[in-house]
Order: C-alpha cells, then structure tokens, then sequence
C-alpha cells in the first residue's frame, strides 16, 4: 500500500490510482476539448460570410457532426469523470475508488473510441454528416459507409461511460468514511451519484439505438425504416429518451462545483444544502418525462404537445430553486473574486440566461417558431459552455493548488477568465438574434440579413479559442513550478479534501478520516 | 465494505444497465407502435378491423381524400382512383389505387398508410386494405389496388375531413434478401 | 492564401453596398434581432406569446441579478463586509417554489390557447400536399393538374463568391408557392427521401416531413406578398440550400394563376410529342442540368471524388444510351444519392438534360434523345 507510482509509460497504462486516472481523463478531455473546438473554428470561420469559402457542405455537416460528438462525448463527460475520480475520494474520505481495476479499463477504451470516431474523417465517403442527433433515415439509408465505426465508437464509449458510473456509486454507497452520511456528503458527490444513476439509465439507451440503427443497415431489419413497417420518428423517440437525460448527465456535476466554490469564496455556508439535494434529485426524474419538447415539430396529437409542454416547464422551478439558492448564498458573505469564484459566478448568470431561454423553448407553439434555429443553438451553447466548460474550469483552478501542491498564476486567470467571457458572449449571444430572425441551424451558407451577427459570432470564436491557450499555459506552469500552495489553499474551506497535504500524496485516507 | 460489496453493487448495476438495453431494443418500439395505435401518433390507423353492425349517420358527412406518393426510387405510378369521397359515418365504402409498374422487372411494393388529423386515426377502420400485404407487379402490369372503409359514427364532430396518405415503397430488394437467406426462393434475383 | 484574406477585409464594404439597395423586404432587415410578427392570425399570437414570456424573463432576471450583483457590489471582504452567516429557512425555499410555480401556470395559459387554436381541424379551402425531396420542394395542389418542384435560384456562381451575391440570396426559388390570401390553406407534408421540414417564419408554420408519413399544417395569410422559409431539419448536404417562397396573392390573381398553371400542364404534354433540333435540346439541358445535376456531378461535370461520379467521361454517359436513360429515369440501384428523376423532371427536360450529358464536358456522342424517346422508354420497360 505504501509504494508510490512507478515510473515511465507503464505508470499511466498500468495505474489503478483515482488521482493518476481522474489526471488522464482530464488530460483527454481537455485534448478533446481542444480538437472539437478546432471543429468548431472551422464551421465558424466558413460561416464568417455569406458564400462558401473554405469548406464545403459535405465537409461542413462532417463538422457539425463531429464538433457535436467529440465535445459531448470527448470533452464534457471525461472531464467531469476525471473531476469524480480525483475528488470524490477525497471528498468521502475513501482510499480510492471502489474497482480500480476497472476504473483503469473505463479510462483506457475511451482513447480507441476516439481514434476510430476520428478516423472516419479519412474514410471513403467522409465521417458521419447527419449532426450528433443523428437522426434516421439519414442516419442509416442515406449514411456514409463510415457510419458502422461510428456505431462501434459510440458502443465503446457508452461502456466507457457505464463502468465509470458504476465505479463512482459503488465508490459513493460503500467506500464513505464512517460519519460520512449521505446528508453529509459535498454537493458535488451528491450531484455525481444521481449523475451516475442517470447514466446507467441512459448510457445503455444510446448503445440500443445504435445497435438498432447497425441492424437496420446491415442486417435487413426496419426499426426506423417505414417500408419494413418501421417508423423514422421511433428514432427520435428512443434517442431523446437518452438524450435528454443526457443533458442533465453533463449540467449536474456542474451545479456540485458550483455549490462548493461560492461557499467558498462567499466566506458563508451554502443557503439551502437539502434543497439542493431534492432539487437535483427532482431535475434527474423530470429528465425522463420531457424528452419529446425536442420534437415538438414531428408531428404529435396536442394532449402529448401539451403532457411535454407542461412538463417541460416543470423544470424551472427545482432549477430556479438552485440559482436562488446561490444568490442567497453570495448574499451578505464576504466575497473575494479569485478565479474559481470568476467562473463560478459566471456559471450562474450565463447559466441563468440559458435557462430563461430554456424556459422559452419549453413553450410548444413558441417552439415551432424557434425550432431548429440559431436560437436553440445558442440556447444549449449557455448551458453547456458556461454550464459545463466554466464549471470544469472553476474547479480545475479550484483544485489545482491541491493537486499540483503549486499555485497557478492568478493574473493569467484573469485574463484567461474575461477572454473566455468576453468570447464566449460575442459567439453565443448574436446568435440568439439571428435564430429568431430565422436562421436555420447546421447551414453552411446563409442569407445576407444575418451577415453581421456572423461575422461578429466568428470573432467570438476565436477569441474564445486563444483563451484556452491561455488556459493551457497557466495549467502546465503550474504542474511544472510556481509558488507553494498550503495545505488549505483558501480561506477556510469545507471538506476533507483540504485536510491532505498539498500536493496531495499519493494515497490518501489509507487510514479513514474523523468526520465531525 | 470488503470487496464483494463492491461486486456486489456493481453487478446489480451491471444488470441494471443490461436491463436498460434490453428496454431500448425490445421494449420500446413495440411500446411506441402501441402508443401510436392508441394515440394516432404518426397517423398510423392498425390493422384489420372486424366490422361490427353500426348505425350509419346519414346526417353527417365526412370528407375522405386520399393522397398516393412515392418513396424514393419507387417508379410506380400510383395513384387514387377518385380524389375524395364524401361518406356517412358508420358506413363502410370502397376505394380503390391504381398502379402500374412501368418497369421491365418483376417488382414488390408495400404502401404505408398515414392519416391526418392524428385524432380521427383511431376512427378510421380498415375492413380491407391492399396495405396489409405487399403488392406484386410484373413488369407492365398494372393493378387496382382494393380499399375498404369505415369512418367510426363516434368521430370527433370537429373532424370533417379526413386525408388518408399512402406511401408507396419499392421492397423487391428486401424481399429477395429476405428469400435469398431463407433459400426459399432461389429463381429471384437479388 | 493572402488572397482569401484580402477578401475576407474587403467583404464587409461590399456587402454594405449590397445592402444599401436593398428594396426592404418585411421583416427582413440586416440587424434583426427578433421574431417576425408574422402575416397570420396564428403568428401573431405566437409572436405575443412570444414576447410575453421574453418580458417575464427579463423581469425575473432583473430582479436575480440585480440581487447578486447588488451583494457582489456591496458585501465583498475588501470593502470589509463580514459574511453573516444564514442558512437554511423552509419558508424562504417554498416562497421560491411556489412563486415561480404560479409565474409558470400564468404562462401556460396562453401557450396552452395558441397551441389549441393551431390544432384546429376545421375545413380548409385549398389543400397543397408538400413533398421534401434532397434538396427541393414538391407542391401538389389537390384536386387540380397542378404540380410543381420548387428550386433553389440563386446561381452557382455567387454561392461560390464569383459573382456579387443578389437581394434575396438564397432564399429564392425558380417556382414558389402561390396562395391566396384570406384563404384556409391546409399543407400535408410528406417526404421522399429523408426527414425535411418545412418552415416559413411569417406563416408560423414548420413542420416535419417525415418519408411514409404525413403531417399537416395550416395558414390563413391576412395580406398579399413573398414570405420566405428555408428547410429546417438536417437533410444531408444541401440541407441550407432548399429555401421556401411562398407568394401570397389576392383570390382573382391565384386563380388565374391556377388555371394558367393548369393549361401549361398541358402544353408541356404537346410538347413532349415535338421533335427538338439538338441546339434546343442541348441548351435547354443545360438549364436542367445546372439546376438539378450540378449541386452533385457539379458544374464542370467533374463530380466530387469518392462521393459523386463524375458525368464527363463517365462509362453510363458515354455509354449505350439505354443504360443512360435508366439511372437518370430510375435512379440508382447502388447509390441512393442517384435519385429518380423519372417523375421529378418533365418528358421534355429529361430529353434535354440527357443529350446535354452525352454531349457535353467533352462527352461527344453526338446523338440526341426526344421526348417522345423518353416516353416510350418509360411505358416499352
């Protein structure tokens, strides 16, 4: 139990360690993270103008696509993996996750996963070109022969996905410290246990309607093909089925950082901690019973427009309980602005403004208005980019001083934090405007009336893009050197994690910890 | 929490998430075919209806229009012998769709119908319908493609005419796969 | 390289010349930021449901934030607040569950009306079945001869920025919709190939065309004039080039329109029995072929490498002419991308189009086909 990592390649390839593990996710996502956003330069930079310039529409849809996969699948959810694997340990007082072995195998197919996603970019025919939603028959009749390893990618990676949440509830339910009850837990094990849930749920949806799309296109059957007695709206049904929940799967971590950096920063104990707790928890249930608000233009008899209308708005109230929660947190504490505390706060009001827009999607005949608009694409940019990118951010600059045992240079994540802010709001926001003037989303050419708010969301992209280099660079500094971190790195902050020492070693709470 | 919890949890898990996918493949679209039935979802409007002596309405009438298109590739021509019918509810009437396979090869088609308003598709009976099967053409032939309906007295009153779409697919490729592996008809050519 | 740059600077000022002459269109100004109140009853109800929940969020967000950014303001440890230390009140977490419960039930009111009044069934006076095909519309007006596709008009060139782009890029088409106005429009849509949707912003309508299935929508348009849509659902490559034009006209004008219509249906059936001199057909076919071949086989007949085949030197194009006339009227059996043209094109332009493939990009066959070939081909098979 004593000896420390070995060294060389066969450290990382071999490791069972969360602190080794939950480190390589993170490395993964963020190399992810980076080439799904070259994608997204891309699509950005044709669509700088009015006319096609740099790629064609083919190549186009294989951007979308691809940018919408990787960023999802690649980015998002390995990194709030990696963020479970380092911290929830820590959090919990456990020695490590509950099957490393597994743990080890759950990180190590995602690699191959994308390899072979990434290579169908050289295949014959191109990589898949129909969006993440894949939606059939484009999916399987009119798909690219690339489309079989996309199957096989999402197969691997939804594996990927069950194992890492099977780890992290065994981790939670049976590895806690004793004292460690449930209601005691940080927030951001509690949000990553009903995750987990959510994806065991769901995860395995993913897997059957790819495998009914790879039947459907090798072996004769018609799930989603009329002709056969099938129906290409089954598709819909059964992919937001998972994807709904899927989205919730990539926002709840991020409320668990969230509600353990204000605190922090706001010097003040979090307002409501079980109302949080019955919030998430009523968010992940809703998650189940509103999928089709994303086809409300396919086509429904009104009872079940209305039945996903009114459930759909459900959601605003335990998601308004949540940012109230945090405003009345900041209010009246003695708030400090470092740049966890940056992201975070702009976590909750970028979040908020997604969530409002939200709110606006949820309305059936409004809906048909904005439907496959600009404005649902800025709509899921503000909650996944501030939601989820600003969230991992928070918590990577957040946690960094403990895993590292360095502190990272504050001036550089400033800058780094109004770059991303100020890009970010110059990409998403135009795009709010040019949806409701009627922009269809996924086009690689536009009409000449939505020119400006291009060209001015273009800008935004790439300015958002130097910003991660600044990221980058201020992490690796970090890793490398730097000022000292102390064994609590801020002002008082809850949770075991800050009772190891900085860096934190690598094994912690061999022996389980005292908890108050 | 020695080990075998740990497996413990993880196979019940396992299980769980085996058991999700099973739901998925399985269960889901025979559930959502149901729903469709009980809802009009899609306009799908089931199966053979055994007719049952109703009264007919003679005050009311009730707009059927048909519309023919075809799937893609489909060369067929098809289309409805009259556009619209004007019926009683409660009465069963004849229809009929005509097609012509101007081809020079042996084909088979199967029509999926689909009917709007969605809320009229559960009082739509078909006692007899060409959709139930496919439909053989020989080359150059060409046929009169049966229907047989009746519009249900309890349709909604705020229903007054009701489009029934029929989509018609070329299937000759699936149904020689679909003999070609059953080696049950091997003068067919795939 | 450099020169892609110069352009990329030089763009925003023509543009801004472009956009000076622009006769404005309703709604369509440079600019936009919002919905477009729309020319029907429905949208402009759902234009004001729009905007209602638009101003209640607003109201909400006023107040949240301007709570946070009041405490971000005021209670910050440099200023030297010290953090009281509150939490946890029962009575303050149901206020804020049951207050925006109510906001919600306010909102569902209206939205539930709007939806209802959507979903209304009563008789409509014109019916047009609308087919999405990859990538064009198809209207077939009920009850009369009259059917159309409906293509994308704005030329190759300016979408390839070699030609100064028009008033209405890309949202023009060589054959639009006409309506009349004040008049119960009922579309069923329904597509050919893959999911499309239609979508016309002012009409408030979008609607999925699903392939064996139909849908319906309606519209009522209160004033004459062009109202423009595009296809809402990923269709495949050309998903941004299949606008939608919907000209709405007074009752007097549409029906002269139709029968108009109606009668050059059946001048086209005369003239499928006319014999064309190959100059005719060669230079009508090459107006078919840019407008239904060259988005794939592209314009040079080069096609696209691993994707589409190219027509210049190809083995069908060059080849007997029997094989030739079955893909284009058939499709093909191994690339579903071949669509059947058979139905989509007249007698007329598939003559054309095939003897200006035969011919052209240095194919010299030198033969011509008629129409009447074309029909006979069609019923000996």
């Amino acid at each position: 139990m004593a000896h420390g990592p070995q060294s060389g390649f066969k450290r990382w390839l071999f490791t069972t360690n969360h602190k080794d593990i939950g480190s390589m996710y993170l490395w993964f996502s963020f190399a992810m993270f980076l080439l799904g956003g070259c994608m997204a330069l891309v699509i950005r930079a044709e669509l700088f103008e009015p006319g096609l310039q740099i790629v064609q529409p083919e190549f186009f849809n294989q951007m979308t696509t691809m940018h919408g996969l990787i960023m999802v699948f690649g980015a998002v959810m390995p990194a709030f993996v990696g963020l479970a694997n380092w911290m929830i340990p820590m959090m919990i007082g456990a020695p490590d996750m509950a099957l490393p072995r597994m743990n080890n195998w759950s990180f190590w197919i995602l690699p191959f996963a994308f390899a072979m996603l990434f290579s169908t970019l050289f295949m014959e025919g191109g990589a898949p070109n129909f969006g993440w939603t894949f939606y059939a028959p484009l999916s399987t009749e009119y798909a690219p022969p690339s489309t079989t390893f996309f199957i096989f990618s999402i197969h691997i990676m939804g594996a990927s996905s069950i194992m890492g949440a099977i780890n992290i509830i065994a981790t939670i339910l049976n590895m806690r410290a004793p004292g460690m009850t449930l209601m005691k837990m940080p927030l951001f094990v509690w949000t990553w246990l009903i995750t987990a849930y959510l994806l065991i749920a769901v995860m395995p949806v993913l897997a059957g309607v790819v495998t009914m799309m790879l039947m459907d296109i090798h072996f004769g059957t018609s799930f989603f093909n009329a002709a056969g007695g099938g129906d290409p709206v089954l598709f819909q049904h059964v992919f937001w089925f998972f994807g709904h929940p899927e989205v919730y799967i990539m926002i709840l971590p991020a409320f668990g950082i969230v509600s353990t950096i204000i605190p922090t920063f706001a010097r003040k104990p979090l307002f409501g901690y079980s109302s949080m707790v019955y919030a998430t928890a009523s968010i992940a249930f809703l998650s189940f019973i509103v999928w089709a608000h994303h086809m409300f233009t396919v086509g429904m008899p009104i009872a079940g427009e209305l039945f996903f209308m009114y459930a759909t708005m459900l959601i605003a109230v335990p998601t308004g309980v949540k940012v109230f929660n945090w405003v009345t947190t900041m209010f009246r504490g003695a708030m400090t602005f470092e740049t966890p505390m940056l992201f975070a706060v702009a976590f909750v009001i970028l979040f908020t403004i997604g969530g409002f827009s939200g709110l606006m999607l949820a309305i059936a005949p409004a809906d048909f208005q904005y439907h496959d608009t600009y404005f649902v694409v800025a709509h899921f940019h503000y909650v996944l980019v501030p939601g989820a990118i600003f969230s991992i951010t928070a918590g990577v600059y957040y946690w960094l001083p403990k895993w590292t045992g360095n502190m990272y240079n504050e001036t550089m994540g400033k800058v780094h934090f109004w770059l991303a802010f100020i890009g970010l709001n110059l990409t998403f926001f135009p795009m709010h405007f040019v949806g409701l003037a009627g922009m269809p989303r996924r086009i690689p050419d536009y009409a000449l009336q939505f020119a400006d708010f291009n060209q001015i969301s273009s800008i935004g992209a790439f300015l958002f893009g130097a910003a991660q280099i600044v990221f980058l660079f201020n992490v690796v500094r970090t890793v490398m050197g730097g000022k000292k971190a102390t064994d609590e790195v801020w002002d008082n902050p809850q949770g075991l994690e800050w009772t190891v020492p900085s860096p934190a070693p690598y094994h912690t709470f061999s022996t389980p910890p005292a908890v108050r | 929490m020695g080990l075998s919890d740990n497996a413990k949890l993880a196979t019940k898990l396992l299980a769980l998430a085996a058991g999700m996918l099973v739901f998925a493949i399985f269960v889901m679209p025979p559930l959502y075919n149901a729903f469709c039935e009980i809802t009009g979802l899609n306009g799908k409007t089931g199966g053979r209806y055994e007719a049952v002596p109703a009264a007919v309405d003679s005050d009311r009438t009730v707009t059927v229009q048909f519309v023919a298109s075809n799937n893609e590739n489909m060369p067929w021509h098809f289309k409805p012998g009259r556009v619209s019918i004007k019926v009683h509810p409660g009465e069963e009437t004849n229809a009929v769709f005509l097609a012509y396979n101007p081809t020079d090869r042996d084909m088979v088609g199967q029509a999926i119908p689909s009917l709007v308003p969605f809320k009229a598709a559960e009082y739509f009976h078909k006692t007899e319908c060409f959709c139930f099967n496919q439909q053989t053409l020989k080359a150059g032939e060409s046929a009169e493609l049966p229907l047989r309906f009746i519009v249900d007295p309890d349709l909604p009153r705020s229903v007054n005419t009701i489009t029934l779409s029929y989509t018609l697919f070329d299937v000759t490729e699936r149904v020689s796969a679909h003999f070609d592996n059953n080696n049950a008809d091997p003068q067919r050519e795939g | 390289m450099l020169k892609g740059f110069k352009r990329l600077f030089a763009f925003p000022a023509a543009l801004g010349l472009v956009h000076s002459s622009l006769a404005e269109e309703q709604g369509a100004e440079r600019w936009g930021v919002n919905m477009r109140q729309g020319v029907t009853e429905v949208a402009q109800s759902t234009y004001d449901l729009h905007m209602l929940i638009f101003w209640i969020c607003v109201a909400i967000g006023v107040l949240v934030f301007g709570v946070m950014f009041y405490s971000m303001w005021r209670h910050r440890k440099s200023r030297g607040y010290k953090a009281a230390q509150f939490h946890e009140s029962t009575i303050v977490e149901l206020v804020w569950t049951i207050i925006p419960t109510l906001i919600l039930i306010g909102m569902a009111v209206p939205a539930t009306k709007t939806l209802y009044d959507i979903y209304d069934t009563e008789e409509a006076d014109i019916d047009i079945m609308v087919t999405g095909y990859q990538w064009k519309w198809k209207y077939d007006y009920l009850g009369s001869d009259v059917s159309f596709f409906s293509n994308l008009s704005t030329p190759r060139t300016q979408i390839d920025n070699r030609q100064p782009k028009s008033e209405h890029y890309l949202l023009e088409v060589d054959e639009p919709l006409v309506i009349p106005v004040n008049k119960k429009v009922r579309f069923l849509l329904t597509a050919n190939d893959v999911i499309h949707s239609w979508w016309v912003p002012e009409l408030a309508v979008k609607k999925d065309a699903i392939p064996g299935f139909i849908n319906e929508a309606w519209a009522r348009v209160d004033e004459p004039g062009i109202y423009r849509g595009q296809c809402a659902e990923l269709c495949g490559k050309d998903h941004g080039f299949m606008p939608i034009v919907v000209k709405a006209v007074p009752e007097a004008e549409y029906n002269a329109w139709l029968s108009e219509r109606a009668e050059a249906a059946a001048k086209m059936k005369a003239l499928t029995e006319k014999t064309f001199t190959f100059d005719e057909l060669f230079a009508r076919g090459e107006q078919v072929y840019n407008r239904t071949c060259a988005a794939c086989h592209q314009p040079n007949g080069q096609g696209v490498p691993g994707a589409f085949p190219a027509i210049a030197g190809s083995k069908i194009a060059t080849g007997p002419l029997e094989g030739h006339l079955n893909i284009v009227i058939y499709g093909s059996k191994v690339n579903p991308a071949m669509q059947a043209f058979g139905q989509q094109l007249s007698e007329v332009d598939l003559a054309a189009v095939i003897t200006y493939q035969r011919n052209a990009f240095g194919n010299d066959m030198g033969d011509t086909v008629q129409p009447v070939d074309i029909l006979n081909f069609k019923n000996q098979q």
